[in-house]
């Protein structure tokens, strides 16, 4: 027996036919790539660093590498249940136990770009999730939820963070969605394109930072600093994100694509 | 201001430097005019003033003790030197020189600013020249000295129409240097700013200032190092590195190794990553310095301030490495100690603290005067003398 599951064998043809397209969801690792801010009384996050080892040089005559330090939240990144304290006591938490099925699930794009565009500060909400499944139909179960904002295409630019006096602007959810899509849609996870699944503010909400909160305290994934949401569908794209297997790790840089017609 | 243009089929320029051997005793002089004093050798037994340096005394073979001077003088007699079989020499030819009857006693030969004759009264500075070395010169007397004078550029790093980088303008004393310097008629001053870079960037008005130009530069980052050094128009003249970051802990307890680590990055590596990046571009300037300001705390530890005080002493050491290194190019490196500086980072250390304005005057006047090693405010003055005269006692005295 060689040949390949019909399921599987289905899946390269359509990749090799270019029936499938790959989207690569991922933005570029610099170090020049903005990462969250807090308030500064609280630990920083870490940007992404590169120095060089060799590259063709006395130090290294015919190889090329390099050191590269970062935090687990830095650039595209997957926050794994632990993350959160709602998560804390979640099994398979950390990402280095999260099973490998959960790499692989489809996803549902919601857009938001042109709410984002009139209002930086945009808070999607349960209404505004009824109102789109009205016009869109129902969201499935066990779907990656994807805000498509349009905020990547801000990166490089100083309206990425929007870092006022009063702190970042930027969209997100409140309660009333994340109880919705986690309790009532049982979705996998938020992703987003802006720097953390909460909005800028979301820490001034009644109930503050409420995506990391319910996501994580529920089991379920984050996924932040995404890009090229605007080329998938608003349904039948299948996300694949494999973060590292760090140690007790929260969470983790990651490569993402999607695989869509 | 134009900016400088050059023949780019010329041959490069090499830079030389005064010739570099000299005794013991004229490095203990070189020591002393480091930190802008006036000094010279007196006997303890017979009382005689003496110059040049010397191991005994001429007059009695006593034992000679370095005291400073008042810094009077009478020019003698004037000559130019139109020949010379030294490199450096042949270059600035011609030169005057003359010497100098030194009302505390000696007479010296002393290099000479534009306009001064025999009989004039002079008041004289010990200056390094581009070598390091202690070379007396004498300045006309009750009168600013004119930064045109060809002579006098040789031994100070004129500010005005040159290109800076201040590494941090984000913070307090950043802010005051770009001002500062700008009023001291600097031609180009590339202000860097650690990201995240925040909306009111786009509107400060410091930063839009005509001859500023903002740059994103954090030192943790050899990448942006490099960009931002990619960035500058034109031959960059002076580098004044600003950047550091300012958290208390001790060792044993409340030491955030997160924080630690980042801020010896900053202070220690940052200043390796910003100097590897501007050293070759400052070597090839006529008048290039290195400024960096250190803590007093680099002298001997801090308790509430372990992890800092930790990076400070080493980035003195590695500055000294620097000089050695810059000698034989005439970049002048100046260290400039300060005492707790009156902004966000020092909040919680009482008075006396150094306004961001005055470290910045300061940091100015060390350059137009060549001074390597400056101390600007009473802490950081306290605290060198404290150390010049017992290091071990000064270290107790701050860490009991």
């Amino acid at each position: 027996m060689t040949a390949m599951d019909p399921i599987l064998a289905g899946l390269v043809a359509g990749i090799a036919s270019q029936r499938l397209r790959a989207v690569d969801l991922t933005n570029t690792l610099s170090p020049d790539f903005p990462v969250i801010v807090l308030p500064s009384e609280f630990g920083q996050c870490e940007p992404f660093r590169m120095e060089t080892v060799s590259r063709y040089d006395g130090n290294g005559p015919a190889w090329y590498w390099n050191n590269i330090s970062m935090n687990e939240h830095t650039g595209t990144h997957f926050d794994a249940p632990a993350h959160w304290i709602t998560g804390r006591d979640v099994p398979n938490g950390t990402v280095d136990e999260v099973r490998p099925e959960d790499f692989i699930h489809p996803a549902v794009v919601i857009d938001i770009s042109r709410e984002a565009a009139a209002d930086e500060d945009f808070i999607l909400t349960r209404a505004f999730l009824d109102d789109w499944e009205a016009r869109n139909g129902p969201i499935p179960p066990r779907h990656w939820i994807l805000l498509r904002s349009d905020w990547s295409k801000r990166v490089g630019t100083v309206s990425y963070l929007n870092l006022r006096e009063d702190g970042a602007h930027s969209p997100g959810p409140d309660a009333t969605a994340m109880r919705f899509l986690v309790h009532d849609r049982d979705c996998v996870g938020l992703g987003v394109e802006t720097v953390g699944t909460d909005a800028g503010q979301a820490a001034h909400f009644d109930e503050p930072l409420p995506a990391h909160s319910i996501l994580h305290g529920n089991g379920r994934f984050g996924l932040q600093c995404l890009t090229n949401l605007d080329q998938l569908p608003a349904f039948g794209a299948l996300v694949m994100a494999m973060p590292l297997k760090i140690k007790g790790g929260s969470g983790s840089p990651l490569r993402v694509i999607a695989l869509t017609v | 201001m134009s900016r400088e243009k050059r023949d780019p089929l010329a041959r490069r320029k090499e830079r030389h430097v005064q010739p570099g051997a000299r005794s013991r005793a004229m490095h203990a002089m070189a020591a002393r005019a480091a930190m802008g004093r006036f000094v010279l050798q007196g006997c303890v037994d017979c009382g005689a003033v003496t110059y040049p340096p010397r191991d005994v005394c001429p007059r009695c073979w006593g034992e000679l003790r370095w005291a400073d001077h008042g810094r009077g003088a009478r020019v003698l007699s004037v000559t130019t030197i139109r020949v010379s079989t030294d490199l450096y020499f042949r270059g600035q030819l011609p030169w005057r020189m003359g010497t100098v009857a030194l009302d505390a006693g000696p007479v010296a030969l002393a290099h000479l600013h534009a306009g001064l004759t025999a009989g004039d009264q002079a008041e004289m500075r010990l200056m390094l020249d581009r070598g390091g070395n202690a070379a007396l010169f004498a300045l006309p007397a009750g009168k600013e000295p004119d930064m045109s004078d060809r002579q006098w550029r040789e031994f100070v790093v004129p500010v005005k129409d040159c290109t800076i980088l201040v590494s941090d303008a984000r913070g307090a004393i950043g802010r005051a240097l770009v001002q500062a310097l700008h009023a001291a008629g600097a031609g180009h001053i590339v202000a860097g700013l650690a990201p995240p870079a925040r909306i009111a960037d786009l509107s400060d008005s410091l930063l839009g200032m005509e001859r500023v130009q903002p740059i994103p530069l954090d030192l943790t980052d050899p990448v942006m190092v490099a960009e931002c050094i990619s960035k500058i128009p034109g031959p960059l003249d002076i580098v004044i590195n600003t950047a550091r970051l300012v958290r208390g802990g001790g060792v044993s307890a409340d030491g955030n190794l997160v924080e630690q680590r980042r801020m010896l990055d900053v202070a220690v590596l940052g200043l390796m990553r910003l100097v590897q990046a501007s050293a070759p571009l400052l070597q090839g300037r006529p008048s290039a310095a290195f400024v960096d300001i250190l803590s007093a705390q680099a002298l001997a530890g801090d308790a509430a301030f372990a992890g800092y005080a930790a990076g400070e002493a080493a980035r003195h050491a590695l500055l000294q490495s620097f000089r050695h290194e810059m000698r034989a190019t005439g970049v002048r490196v100046l260290s400039v100690f300060t005492g707790p500086s009156d902004d966000e980072d020092h909040q919680s250390v009482p008075p006396p603290k150094v306004a961001p304005a005055r470290l910045a005057r300061e940091i100015i006047t060390a350059l137009e005067t060549g001074r390597e090693v400056s101390c600007v405010g009473d802490v950081a003055v306290d605290a060198m003398d404290r150390w010049l005269a017992d290091p071990a006692l000064y270290i107790r005295e701050r860490n009991l």
